[in-house]
């Protein structure tokens, strides 16, 4: 899904909301800004690779061409589903709004 | 993955022997046989939990590597007709998917090795005929015009051995001004004779290589009405064709093949005087509208002619056609349960499924009916590899196991009834003869919700793991048993168990649940989204089944106007609410809203106080807050969750007990067929019909259904330590259930 919303400084409001709970409830200005960063279509989409099942994670990227693997980066692992989420929506957000956070 | 298989079976009883298929691409693997307990590997829940069964399959195998040659053809044997072409013609209505890709073949009747043979094919975007004498000599004549994308063609190539003249012929079928994709070509070759081959004559792929050849230039789209004749004929003689073999054709046509005769069927019709009959390979798309469809009829029993295409994928495939590695006689000793032969090779490591059933008249009171049929539906799906849109339906990023990176890679595994084949087209068929590599213990799933991340099969092992936690006995059969046994499969039991997500039922199962409730059966409906979309089963193909994604519901791909009818067995698809059978007339709720982040708890409602309801509260505080717990998303509602409703068939009487409405987040939304007119507010946090209803009813004979009406529901049975209000509630409700005394008389 392409959103026509774009994040800007205005929404600088819903990191900490975000850092303090990537996953569950959140408020619409936060959900606003969600959809747009994960509804970024497949080529270069940012997935979760589980190297060892509910212990550590690395971060992958999917090409979007069908059947190619998955780039996965093993220079960087974490040890929970949430700090991956917080990793992701920080360079999400500089690749939106060019601002680090 | 390094080894991976499949069984000829997916249930078997004592006695009877299951056939494993395996790859293993290291010296050796070890197999077992294990019951199968609990696959979830979130160390917050019960771990996995399974046993070795002593078998005499049990031991060290010799491992080979196994591939899969996927991509649909259709195959006509080589015989005299076909062998002795020297001038000839071939044509055929076309509508090609993905002319711009490599080269695709329409029609072979082609040998590599020696470059003999002939095929019509597309190069570079355009029609082409090649040619090859045998001795080495190939010519390929093509037209200059782009075939463009999902438009009918009439295509033909002529050869005439004596003057050594090839005819091209690309016209289509709509006239675009502006465009220009018509082209006519005459071209003298070089070629001094047709090399003749006794390879088979193939519709949509070709073979090269040596031997029997690799299947190549797999074409994707609908070919429609081939013919083959044994001179040149003119333009006009090839119209007369289109439509039959008329008497003065005859003696110069080879085949005449009719795609909209044996629709049901994998055999392809000659209509000519040669009757040059062949076979469909990898199940190929049939019951399609045709060039000729006029929009007039939607359903090819009533108008076959106009449904003579076959739609054609690079990706298609039914049977793996592996051999056997090794097979096991289901012991007479052993019980009825969820198995797996167990590969293991090094770190390298696969499960295949299968079930064992009790012995007939050995069955006990209560049976878990797996859901197979639904796992078929989602075998080997890709969405979290091919949609962006997973991770916005879930809430967080995709996770992906080894398996998911497997299939990623590996299509020739085939897709799920949720993919779409590599032309855009929907998978409306799938096969369990191939390694089901979601169908597996272990396995998450991006759709499975924080935390476990399961989804179906491993889901599924969170309720054979409570009610081996609670020590109860019970058998365990599958959908495909009951398509093919009917009410006599259920009828021993005095309670049924549901899967966390039986959505995919045929006509035979839906009947044969329907009489089992109205015969006094007790079913307990341990999920949701269940009873949704029609199935067809094949008749004669073992383990293949049908979905056509007609009209509504949530679906990832939508079937084209006029392929509504399942080709298996012409019934019309879709969903059984469209049907006057809503989800609600099996179970007092149905499909109300999907969301994957988190899930939500359950809060009592007035009818849970009624007298009738008494025995499922029992323990259970007035305000008791229930299932705000749970390994799949932290609650006992959620993913895909059922609401009742007395307009699609809740019964009047039945007592809706609780609710997760107002729980759910905005990730949660309506399913799109309650959408007549768009509105806000259709998330979790405003819209009423985001909810999980658990509703109690009687039925007739003394019997009842009880439904949690959430796929989370099962998530939640085992935490701490199985003492919970869920695990509480189930046990009430199956308590209850397994005890004779009828509920109304």
């Amino acid at each position: 899904m392409y959103t026509v919303y774009k994040i800007s400084a205005d929404d600088r409001d819903v990191v900490e909301e975000f850092n303090a709970k990537p996953i569950g409830h959140h408020s619409p200005a936060l959900q606003r800004v969600l959809n747009v960063i994960r509804g970024q279509p497949v080529r270069d989409k940012y997935v979760l690779i589980c190297t060892k099942p509910h212990q550590e994670w690395t971060l992958g990227q999917l090409t979007g061409e069908r059947g190619e693997p998955v780039r996965i980066f093993k220079n960087q692992v974490f040890t929970s589903v949430e700090d991956a989420e917080r990793e992701i929506f920080r360079r999400r957000w500089e690749l939106h709004t060019g601002e680090q956070n | 993955m390094k080894i991976t298989g499949y069984a000829d079976k997916i249930s078997a009883r004592p006695g009877e022997t299951i056939r494993f298929m395996v790859n293993c691409e290291r010296p050796r693997y070890r197999a077992d046989i294990v019951r199968l307990v609990c696959g979830d590997l979130n160390p917050e829940g019960p771990g996995i939990r399974e046993h070795v069964v002593p078998t005499p399959a049990n031991t060290s195998y010799k491992g080979r590597p196994q591939t899969i040659e996927s991509g649909s053809y259709v195959s006509i044997p080589n015989s005299p007709p076909l062998q002795d072409l020297k001038s000839f013609t071939v044509q055929a209505m076309l509508w090609p998917t993905t002319p711009d890709r490599g080269p695709q073949a329409i029609v072979s009747k082609w040998q590599d090795q020696r470059r003999s043979g002939f095929a019509l094919v597309i190069r570079a975007g355009r029609l082409a005929l090649q040619l090859g004498d045998g001795k080495g000599t190939v010519e390929v004549v093509r037209t200059n015009k782009p075939l463009l994308a999902r438009q009918w063609y009439f295509v033909a190539a002529s050869y005439d051995a004596e003057t050594r003249r090839v005819t091209l012929y690309q016209e289509p079928q709509t006239d675009y001004p502006t465009v220009s994709d018509a082209a006519r070509v005459r071209k003298k070759t070089q070629l001094e004779r047709l090399g003749s081959n006794q390879s088979a004559l193939l519709f949509g792929a070709l073979r090269t290589g040596s031997g029997q050849g690799r299947l190549d230039q797999k074409f994707n789209g609908k070919i429609d009405s081939p013919r083959l004749a044994n001179r040149v004929l003119d333009r006009s003689e090839m119209e007369r064709l289109k439509s039959g073999v008329p008497a003065h054709l005859q003696e110069s046509v080879v085949g005449a093949w009719d795609f909209s005769q044996d629709i049901s069927a994998t055999t392809v019709t000659d209509m000519s005087p040669n009757r040059l009959h062949g076979e469909t390979v990898n199940m190929p798309a049939r019951g399609m509208k045709g060039y000729n469809w006029s929009g007039q009829s939607m359903d090819w029993q009533q108008a076959p002619e106009q449904y003579g295409a076959i739609h054609f994928h690079d990706d298609d495939v039914y049977d793996a056609g592996w051999e056997v590695d090794f097979s096991l006689a289901v012991p007479a000793e052993l019980e009825s349960g969820l198995y797996a032969a167990r590969l293991r090779s090094g770190s390298e490591e696969d499960y295949i499924p299968f079930v064992v059933k009790p012995a007939k008249g050995k069955e006990k009171k209560l049976a878990f009916l797996l859901p197979t049929a639904s796992y078929m539906a989602y075998a080997n799906e890709h969405m979290a590899t091919n949609a962006g849109l997973i991770e916005l339906l879930s809430g967080r990023l995709a996770p992906l196991d080894k398996n998911s990176l497997f299939l990623n890679e590996h299509r020739e595994y085939g897709g799920s009834c949720y993919d779409s084949h590599s032309d855009g087209s929907g998978v409306c068929y799938s096969s369990r003869l191939r390694p089901v590599l979601n169908m597996r213990p272990k396995h998450m799933s991006a759709l499975g919700g924080d935390g476990s991340s399961l989804w179906q099969f491993n889901a599924d092992t969170h309720i054979t793991d409570w009610l081996e936690a609670q020590g109860y006995d019970f058998d365990v059969i599958t959908d495909e048993d009951l398509h093919d046994e009917g009410l006599a499969l259920l009828k021993p039991y005095r309670v049924i168990l549901s899967g966390t997500h039986p959505e995919y039922h045929s006509l035979q199962m839906w009947d044969a649940m329907k009489a089992y409730q109205n015969q006094g059966g007790r079913l307990m409906y341990m999920g949701a989204n269940g009873w949704y979309w029609r199935v067809a089963f094949h008749p004669d193909c073992p383990g293949l089944m049908e979905v056509r994604r007609n009209e509504g519901g949530i679906r990832t791909w939508a079937a084209e106007p006029g392929e509504y009818y399942h080709s298996f067995t012409g019934e019309y698809g879709g969903l059984w609410r469209n049907q006057g059978r809503a989800p609600q007339v099996m179970l007092g709720t149905g499909f109300s809203a999907q969301g994957f982040d988190v899930s939500a708890p359950y809060h009592r409602l007035p009818d849970s106080f009624q007298t009738r309801a008494a025995f499922i509260f029992e323990g259970i505080g007035k305000d008791e807050v229930i299932g705000d717990f749970g390994l799949i998303g932290g609650g006992a509602a959620g993913l895909e969750i059922d609401r009742a409703d007395e307009r699609l068939g809740t019964p009047p009487h039945a007592l809706v007990l609780a609710t997760s409405q107002g729980g759910h987040t905005d990730i949660y939304l309506v399913v799109c067929e309650e959408l007549l007119v768009t509105t806000p507010g259709l998330g979790g946090t405003e819209n009423e019909l985001v909810r999980a209803d658990m509703v109690f009813y009687e039925t007739p004979g003394g019997g009842a259904v009880w439904s949690s009406s959430s796929i989370a529901w099962a998530g939640s049975l085992s935490h701490n330590k199985y003492d919970n209000n869920v695990s509480r509630i189930t046990h009430n409700v199956l308590e209850r259930f397994l005890d004779p005394a009828p509920f109304v008389r």
